[in-house]
């Protein structure tokens, strides 16, 4: 058993009265590509914060291992137009020398944009230039929050085959949110479906197996989630669809509200 | 030193060389407040400055000294109040800025033995630069220049993405702290050039010509302590010719300029 890059444990986190993360357990160790999927407002983006340190936990442990060094991609670079940019300066910033820089640009195949101004970048562009920044620190660990936002459909898919090469290079641990289900199930180790708790978890091929899978998957993303409904005994009322209720796997004994 | 001392001792000169030290700090200061959009909070720690010079007058300290203090005070408090939400972040300013403005012009109206020129303080004043005021601009500005340089790479940073700095290990909360200490010090050695309602203006309007022209935020900051550098020295020779109010000569110059530099860059671009 490898040590764990990062651990929760029976984490919460609370903005009032209201939990927004509940007594999450999760642990990413090298080599790891763990996804988050789950509805708007599920907490998704919290749950990464707590875990780069960004957001405190009300209660329960995040464990990082020392001298962890994370690569965070966030969802936007939405930078002020007064501050002007170019694509070097910003790389730069991070501490690197301008070796790293090229070659982490070059790795996320933008190495032609090192002279462009950063106020015009297209998304796609964007995402690429964070993800190289995040390279550029030579990370232990990755963590992307919806790294494919705002590009386009084949984008997309080069743009989760990259993660998972670079994963095999780095030797490094992925966390990413993601929507697009399809590109997860090919990208991903384990998916997490979080809904304030989690509501299941498991391994894509388990559910890939089942080709009533891939018709429920291509019509309706709201049903998508019931993909995982092998550890699902409950209904998801929140969605407008009700998940067929299947035998117990643990997970929740519950209704959502 | 016979030059010197020539210089020191005309007060067209002090001035001059005062507006000068200051737009040497209000260039890179100025380029913070637009990129962070800190407009309205510079209004707010400028107009507290007077509440500074009261307090001062109250307590019997050094001018300079309560100004500083008075600002590093109220920016404590801004950023401990803004963290609260329960009003929005405007709101509270403008509740702060007027509230202090206001509770410096009373208490200062309850003091009749102590003669302060209001004008000055809320215009500036060519007349009212002294050797000490000089040291206190010169000393306030290498501090704050050494700070920011010190500082460059995580303040500019968490200006550009809060998160990813944190994430990076940059200590962001710290750094704001600094940033609002040195802007108190800028206000407080600003004042007696520009006066207290128009501070703002020199920090913004340099730094926002600037942006006309600058490639990157380097750039910018030196462009703009250029551009404060003609506007302070332009502004203040029309104060000395035109016999008009130094704070109101020196933004008016800034404006022109601007106007000038986005005018040129226009007709450059057709």
């Amino acid at each position: 058993m490898t040590e764990a890059l990062v651990q929760l444990d029976q984490v919460t986190v609370a903005f009032g009265d209201r939990p927004v993360v509940d007594q999450v357990n999760l642990s990413v160790s090298r080599g790891d590509i763990l996804t988050i999927i789950g509805p708007n407002g599920a907490g998704k983006t919290t749950l990464i914060k707590t875990i780069l340190g960004i957001q405190r936990a009300t209660s329960g442990q995040v464990s990082v291992a020392s001298g962890l060094v994370i690569g965070y991609v966030p969802q936007h670079l939405t930078l002020e137009p007064t501050l002007p940019l170019s694509v070097r300066r910003f790389m730069l910033l991070s501490g690197r020398g301008l070796a790293d820089c090229r070659a982490a640009l070059a790795r996320t195949g933008v190495a032609h944009l090192l002279d462009a101004s950063v106020h015009h970048l297209s998304g796609g562009e964007k995402q690429r230039l964070l993800l190289a920044r995040a390279l550029a620190r030579k990370p232990d660990l990755l963590v992307l929050d919806e790294p494919a936002q705002g590009v386009d459909l084949n984008g997309q898919a080069s743009l989760y085959d990259l993660i998972r090469e670079l994963r095999e290079e780095l030797n490094c641990g992925v966390i990413m949110i993601s929507h697009d289900l399809h590109l997860v199930m090919a990208a991903t180790d384990r998916v997490i479906c979080l809904n304030q708790h989690i509501c299941c978890s498991g391994f894509p091929e388990d559910i890939s197996k089942d080709p009533a899978f891939v018709e429920t998957f291509g019509h309706q993303v709201a049903e998508s989630l019931a993909v995982y409904h092998h550890h699902h005994n409950h209904r998801h009322d929140l969605h407008g669809d009700v998940v067929p209720t299947a035998e117990a796997h643990g997970g929740c004994n519950h209704d959502h509200p | 030193m016979t030059i010197l001392d020539s210089v020191l001792g005309d007060f067209f000169w002090r001035a001059m060389l005062g507006g000068l030290g200051v737009a040497l700090v209000a260039g890179p200061l100025g380029c913070f407040v637009v990129w962070r959009r800190l407009a309205y909070f510079g209004d707010t720690l400028a107009h507290s400055a007077l509440l500074g010079i009261a307090l001062s007058f109250l307590i019997s300290v050094p001018l300079n000294l309560g100004v500083v203090i008075t600002c590093v005070l109220i920016a404590l408090a801004l950023v401990l109040l803004s963290r609260t939400r329960t009003l929005a972040s405007d709101t509270l300013l403008g509740i702060l800025a007027h509230s202090a403005l206001a509770i410096g012009l009373v208490t200062l109206s309850f003091m009749p033995d102590v003669r302060v020129d209001l004008t000055g303080l809320l215009f500036g004043d060519l007349l009212a630069m002294t050797r000490q005021d000089l040291l206190w601009i010169y000393g306030g500005a290498a501090f704050v220049l050494g700070l920011l340089a010190l500082l460059w790479r995580g303040l500019l940073m968490s200006t550009i993405h809060e998160e990813l700095a944190r994430v990076e290990g940059i200590p962001v909360e710290r750094l704001r702290l600094a940033l609002m200490l040195m802007f108190s010090l800028v206000i407080a050695v600003a004042m007696k050039i520009v006066g207290v309602l128009l501070i703002t203006a020199l920090l913004i309007i340099p730094a926002a010509t600037a942006r006309r022209l600058a490639h990157n935020p380097e750039h910018m900051t030196v462009l703009a302590v250029g551009f404060g550098v003609l506007a302070v020295s332009g502004g203040l020779t029309l104060s000395w010719h035109l016999d008009t109010p130094a704070g109101p000569s020196v933004v008016v110059t800034a404006f022109l300029i601007f106007l000038l530099v986005y005018g040129g860059a226009r007709q450059s671009r057709l």
